[in-house]
């Protein structure tokens, strides 16, 4: 436990500087200038013009030579400062803080929600492969992992915005804003880990020590519960940390869509604009957020399977 | 342990699933409630909040009227004092005093003075914002006087000093860096929270010196997509939405609950045209391109609205600008391919045209952050190939169009400009067909009489003197194309049915919220 602990310290370390130089170099070889999209970022297509922009380059010292620039940085974020965003002139720790907390906030509502639907509904298919739900939920779990975030919400919007005015079409503040973009995010996620989940349970329910447990007369009920969800729950939790992906880039499209400020949302205006500082903190902390869950991920396989234990 | 842990975990996603279901069925009229039927004022707008700095944000601050400048532009397109009571000018019109109304006070209960006004305007001339292009010498407080000092006359600093980089904020909205930490300004509306870059709460200033507003409270929502913002107005989430797509203005006028209402405002989609390029440099060449377009095609069908092609760079509600006996821009394909050929230019073997060896084939710059430009960049491509111009889209950022023009490299753009950011067009018309062109208008394009015209509007005050000036140079343009003016815009927004008082500002300067009414 402890050396999985240091392991992942070590590799937290590691993505901070790989993360944090190569975000400084994709920023600094994409082409354009980067004091006109700055000054784009700050001021808008009607008031940027090359007059402004110089004003920004000498203002920022974007014609020092990378090295400098670079080092600085570095040397930045070896005291832990992650420096001011170059558009809105604001502590970069301090607008992480805040739509991080956002982008928590939804994914966690949404992984949450993705938990109770996705592996619910393939355990039941699991234990009966073949039979008409089964086969429903895997056209289900297709088309909703075909469909892209972007059309679900716009149909969520549709039915429970405008038609039937349950939940508001978009915004954030109150838990009704999270209720629509966690279901869009989770249905998606859900519709993965079922079939995951589905494809275990059914090899668990063939396993002869689940046919064994029915023989020596435990109810079903038990059977399930004790033998059956533990054993399907492995490849599911391991599937999890692998989401993850799925469920960045799909915040990144529904905080745009239902005006929310996340993290996703800041990290594509910030690289449109050329704000290096805020892609480097936003990157660093998308980042963190993967060797963290990842770590909690390998933790709870620890948790549920003794014979990793035992190796470790 | 692990089961345990696993039963707890089910147990509370169970709650959250239970709490889902009581949302969508117990929880209806609250929700409801939150959104449009309570006494809130909802706004929905694509603008995002870049930074509190007047010259970032400061927009939406004015026309939600939080914050205030000197002048601004009345219903009648007219520039009129606001916080300032009256302006005069010295003979020679090298000092402007403007004084300040007595009864104004800050939302934190400062009362404003001409000192603070002083620092106010020094420090946005000391930054980006239009300031920088007025020949301004020095801004100074004299009594409840603001003593403006240039070093030549300069009729439109009234105009300047409305723009939004010029609003006027307490001395507390600044820390000891000179930084704008929060807004304090002397508006009808007081900032209660911004929480960047989407959303900003404001209730009602009971100090303001023009009275007080309507309705109490207003909240202000970013949205970026247009098919968000029309639901929004469909669902009543929001009771005022701005910037509508022109496909949501059909979808919402068959709406009993929205009230859509558009306005033609000054602002242009056009050619930017790099003279220096063997296909433009004669004007014969431009009347030709311009021949070749179809502009009521492509108001029609991009626009939807076949008003909107420009017979000229101006819509008639520019009155000072439009004239509508100027010779119209038509659309002649057969007049193009001989003016074309006048030219010089004849057919290659691909039906594109060909001069000296080179072949007419020209990349247009364009963004995507304006939706409609790659359309129209598209309808171009089709129109122009009809007279053997081969037209090659390039989208990609709005920055690459001042770079290219900087650099020379840039053939042509197709580009949308805004003539109200300062609120008297003649600013903008003023930078981008003056001496040298600039970035947003001509490249490359010289005439003496034209700059003469433009050197002479800047210090013309008479009314009438002007507006002849402002006619010829309008004339000029229209003859000599430096730019291709090709469909005017259009700002629809929808507003709840129970809102009264809704109006555009066609200039957006102002959303008159103050005005704004909840229907008995």
């Amino acid at each position: 436990m402890k050396g999985l602990i240091a392991t992942r310290l070590m590799q937290l370390v590691a993505v901070i500087l790989i993360v944090g130089t190569l975000s400084f170099a994709l920023m600094y070889f994409l082409p354009g200038d980067p004091a006109l999209r700055i000054a784009a970022g700050r001021y808008g297509p009607d008031m940027m013009d090359n007059a402004i922009s110089d004003m920004v380059r000498a203002e920022l010292g974007l014609d020092q030579p990378i090295l400098v620039r670079f080092l600085s940085w570095m040397g930045d974020l070896v005291r832990f400062d992650l420096g001011h965003s170059l558009v809105t002139g604001a502590p970069v720790i301090h607008e992480i803080g805040l739509q991080l907390g956002y982008t928590l906030w939804l994914a966690v509502t949404a992984f949450v929600l993705s938990l109770v639907i996705g592996p619910v509904a393939g355990a039941i298919a699991g234990l009966f492969p073949g039979s008409v739900y089964d086969r429903v939920m895997l056209l289900v779990a297709v088309g909703l992992r075909a469909v892209p975030p972007f059309v679900l919400a716009i149909l969520f919007m549709m039915v429970f915005g405008v038609t039937l005015r349950w939940l508001p079409t978009a915004g954030f503040g109150g838990w009704e804003n999270l209720v629509l973009p966690s279901f869009t995010l989770a249905l998606g996620l859900a519709a993965m880990s079922s079939r995951v989940m589905r494809d275990a349970m059914m090899g668990v329910a063939s396993a002869p020590y689940f046919i064994h447990a029915r023989y020596k007369g435990l109810s079903d009920r038990a059977v399930v519960m004790r033998h059956g969800v533990r054993n399907a729950s492995l490849p599911v939790v391991t599937y999890l940390g692998l989401q993850m992906v799925y469920l960045v880039e799909g915040v990144v499209v529904v905080e745009s869509i239902f005006a929310f400020p996340g993290i996703g949302h800041a990290l594509v205006h910030a690289i449109i604009a050329r704000d290096v500082p805020m892609v480097q903190g936003t990157a660093l902390a998308m980042g963190g957020l993967f060797v963290l869950l990842n770590s909690v991920v390998d933790l709870m396989c620890l948790r549920l399977d003794p014979r990793l234990r035992r190796a470790a | 342990m692990t089961r345990a842990l696993l039963a707890r975990f089910y147990t509370l996603a169970g709650i959250l699933a239970a709490a889902g279901a009581v949302e969508t069925t117990g929880g209806i009229t609250g929700v409801a409630m939150a959104g449009a039927n309570d006494d809130v004022l909802d706004i929905a707008s694509p603008l995002e909040i870049s930074g509190l700095d007047p010259a970032k944000s400061g927009y939406l601050f004015s026309r939600m009227q939080v914050a205030e400048t000197l002048f601004t532009v009345n219903r009648e397109s007219q520039i009129v004092p606001m916080l300032a009571k009256d302006s005069r000018a010295s003979d020679d019109g090298l000092r402007w005093e403007i004084s300040l109304r007595d009864d104004v006070t800050f939302h934190d209960g400062t009362p404003m003075t001409a000192e603070i006004v002083a620092a106010d305007l020094n420090r946005a001339f000391e930054r980006p914002g239009v300031l920088r292009q007025a020949p301004i010498t020095g801004i100074s407080a004299s009594g409840n006087d603001i003593v403006i000092t240039l070093s030549e006359p300069f009729a439109m600093l009234p105009a300047f000093l409305a723009h939004y980089s010029t609003i006027i904020l307490a001395p507390g909205s600044f820390d000891d860096a000179g930084e704008v930490q929060t807004i304090i300004g002397t508006g009808a509306y007081r900032v209660d929270a911004v929480v960047p870059p989407l959303r900003i709460e404001l209730s009602a200033f009971d100090k303001w010196w023009n009275g007080r507003a309507q309705i109490e409270k207003v909240s202000y929502l970013a949205v970026s997509r247009g098919e968000t913002r029309a639901m929004m107005a469909q669902s009543g989430d929001a009771d005022l939405v701005l910037s509508l797509l022109p496909v949501a203005v059909t979808q919402l006028k068959g709406n009993p609950d929205v009230n859509v209402t558009v306005a033609t405002v000054p602002r242009t989609r056009l050619l930017k045209l790099n003279l220096a390029q063997p296909f433009f440099d004669e004007t014969v060449e431009r009347q030709a391109l311009s021949l070749a377009i179809n502009r009521k095609a492509i108001a029609g069908v991009v626009m939807r609205n076949t008003d909107l092609a420009a017979s000229q760079m101006f819509p008639p509600e520019i009155r000072d600008w439009y004239d509508a006996n100027m010779p119209v821009l038509d659309f002649d394909p057969q007049k193009a391919r001989e003016l074309l050929a006048d030219a010089g230019w004849v057919a290659g073997s691909d039906g594109i045209l060909e001069k000296d060896g080179k072949r007419f084939d020209v990349t247009v710059r364009t963004y995507a952050s304006w939706p409609d430009l790659p359309l129209i960049a598209t309808a171009l491509q089709s129109q122009l190939r009809d007279v053997g111009i081969g037209l090659e889209i390039s989208v990609g950022s709005y920055t690459e169009i001042p770079a290219g023009h900087a650099d020379g490299t840039l053939e042509a753009a197709l580009v949308t400009r805004s003539f109200s950011m300062v609120p008297d067009p003649l600013a903008t018309v003023m930078e981008d067909y003056g001496p040298g062109g600039a970035d947003w208008g001509a490249m490359n394009w010289h005439n003496a009489e034209a700059e003469d015209l433009i050197a002479d509007l800047r210090k013309t005050t008479d009314g009438d003197a002007r507006a002849q000036m402002q006619k010829k140079l309008a004339d000029i343009l229209q003859a000599e194309l430096p730019t291709i003016p090709l469909v005017w815009s259009e700002l629809a927004m929808a507003s709840s049915a129970r809102l009264e008082n809704v109006r555009i500002d066609p200039y957006e300067q102002n959303y008159y919220l103050a005005d704004l009414r909840w229907a008995q």
